[in-house]
């Protein structure tokens, strides 16, 4: 990759593209031996980590957010900054709290402690949610699902925008089929129309292409990816995917028990080259670090773990 | 020859009630049968045929049609408005549903000699019967069908802003009009069951009424019009909820034979 190609690549948040160029520069000269090297060594900090400090225009800010369910504490004293446009994604492991988090952004869960500022351009921010199950309604056909919450009053308004955002996921020919017809990748594309047709200011996608097949789901990562860039939302990605976390997150945020454990800055030029060195040091780094807690109390990966080259373990977590 | 084929495997599950009839008209024909048991087929048809032509068969159909009508309407409309009453208000539910399904558990005709002692043997004893027949598997289907809407999609309804009526239309009718569906259906069988036995114990006029008076003469044909219409206009019920159901369940994947081929 030359810079006359990172310069021209698009990064969507204004006054971080040289900044990222040159970290992005800087990895690629500095090679994977070393990179290994640094794997078992604490993080090298980037210069501006969106999570620590406050961020210029925050969408969302959560302060001192506890949840418990029962006895079960799942988030305690959660602190968080999710700057307005960018796309964060969010891993950990099943039951450390993400989806939980997603669900108190959502409104659909009430915090116990702590506040959720969630601020829009005219007022209250507008928020729609993709779920990991598409929960297309199976007796409405793919357009009325799409027209979903739109105002009854101006039908053939409703209908003309449904329509079109229709055609921006491809499936404007299947407007008039059943749910049942449509196979797993569309009915999640439907979804994301059914979204998108509200022209959400926040868009949450709860492990949405977890049910795919790995070729569908590299299709949709490229179609979130184009209409997130197009409609300029704030996104907000919890996968188990570490590899789906680096593709599309402007920053991967682990959550361990309750708690943000590591937040990584992503600064790869998009779209993503999944098979570039810098991408595949990063991945490696986020999903050891994953891994990490696994292992127990020292800290240190065990001698099979390392054996097992890290690309074909991107699932375990 | 395909269509050969299927001529033969439309054709064959015709061939025993057709051996059967035969066989049933021979031995009535050769006295083997007497015809106060059994009439012979032949016999059955003329006499279906004389009704008609009388008249008699289609005020008696007709009564007994709208019999069933009235008692559906408002057992099934009954058990339609409770059953969304207990599924959709936990109160109601509470109060409401342990009370009717203990009573479900009483077999309707067993409530007989109670109800000719209330009503006496006038129509709306009979009425009162079918409307009880007929409430309880609507209740109870409709109740559970709303139980059973996928709480994934109510949840989603609501996060786009749906509530209320809006909610109820889009969401919740539409998941539990399947089950509500088979409801009807059981209902429509009971229907037809208790309309039978009511008018079978007293009716100036119906089916049952002409049967029951068939039986005082010996009239064993006109007897087995009376059954085999009971039978037809069951299962022409049958046939219109079936069709019901494919109307209003088109996007249900069961009902899309069209689509998968």
């Amino acid at each position: 990759m030359s810079v006359i190609a990172w310069s021209s690549s698009f990064s969507p948040i204004a006054g971080l593209d040289l900044e990222s160029e040159l970290r992005q520069q800087q990895q690629e000269l500095v090679g994977r031996a070393e990179l290994d090297g640094r794997l078992q060594a604490p993080f090298a900090r980037a210069a501006w980590v969106p999570g620590r400090e406050p961020s210029v225009d925050p969408a969302i800010s959560l302060s001192g957010i506890s949840k418990a369910y029962g006895a079960r504490q799942v988030l305690s004293d959660f602190d968080m900054q999710i700057e307005r446009g960018s796309f964060v994604a969010i891993v950990g492991r099943s039951g450390c709290g993400k989806s939980t988090l997603l669900r108190l952004l959502a409104g659909l869960e009430q915090t116990d402690r702590g506040s959720v500022g969630a601020v829009g351009r005219n007022g209250a921010l507008q928020t729609r949610m993709m779920f990991q199950d598409a929960r297309l309604l199976p007796w409405k056909t793919v357009l009325q699902n799409v027209m979903l919450g739109l105002p009854r009053r101006d039908a053939a308004q409703s209908i003309a925008r449904a329509r079109a955002v229709l055609d921006e996921v491809g499936l404007s020919e299947r407007a008039n089929d059943w749910p049942a017809q449509l196979s797993g990748g569309q009915r999640q594309r439907v979804a994301l129309a059914r979204a998108l047709v509200h022209r959400p200011e926040l868009l949450l996608l709860d492990e949405p292409l977890g049910a795919l097949d790995a070729l569908t789901r590299i299709e949709m990562h490229s179609l979130i990816e184009r209409l997130w860039r197009e409609h300029g939302f704030t996104a907000v990605l919890v996968t188990h995917d570490v590899q789906e976390a680096v593709v599309l997150g402007d920053r991967v945020v682990l959550i361990e028990d309750g708690r943000i454990a590591l937040d990584q800055t992503v600064a790869l030029a998009r779209p993503r080259a999944r098979d570039s060195a810098a991408f595949a040091a990063l991945e490696g780094r986020v999903l050891q670090r994953v891994l990490r807690n696994e292992t127990g109390a020292h800290g240190q990966p065990s001698a099979i773990e390392q054996e097992i080259a890290l690309s074909e373990v991107r699932w375990a977590v | 020859m395909p269509s050969k084929k299927v001529f033969v495997e439309r054709s064959l599950p015709w061939l025993l009630p057709l051996l059967i009839l035969l066989a049933w008209e021979l031995s009535t024909r050769s006295g083997t049968l007497s015809s106060q048991i059994l009439p012979e087929p032949l016999a059955v048809v003329k006499a279906a045929w004389q009704l008609l032509q009388s008249g008699e068969m289609w005020s008696d159909v007709k009564v007994s049609g709208a019999r069933a009508l009235a008692g559906l309407a408002v057992g099934g409309s009954l058990g339609l408005i409770l059953g969304l009453g207990t599924g959709l208000f936990k109160p109601l539910e509470i109060v409401l549903d342990s009370t009717i399904q203990m009573i479900r558990n009483i077999p309707v005709l067993a409530t007989i000699p109670l109800v000719i002692l209330w009503f006496g043997i006038d129509e709306s004893a009979k009425l009162f019967l079918v409307a009880l027949g007929v409430f309880f598997p609507l209740y109870i289907n409709t109740y559970h069908g709303i139980r059973a809407v996928d709480r994934g999609l109510i949840e989603m309804a609501r996060s786009y802003g749906l509530s209320g009526w809006a909610l109820y239309r889009d969401v919740i009718l539409p998941g539990a009009l399947p089950s509500i569906l088979v409801g009807l259906r059981f209902g429509l069988g009971l229907m037809w069951v208790t309309l039978i036995v009511a008018e079978t114990i007293s009716a100036q006029s119906g089916i049952g009424y002409m049967t029951m008076n068939a039986r005082e003469f010996l009239q064993t044909d006109v007897v087995l019009v009376g059954i085999l219409l009971y039978a037809l206009l069951g299962k022409l019920a049958d046939v219109l909820a079936k069709w019901l159901e494919y109307r209003l369940l088109r996007w249900h994947p069961a009902y899309q034979r069209e689509a998968l081929a």
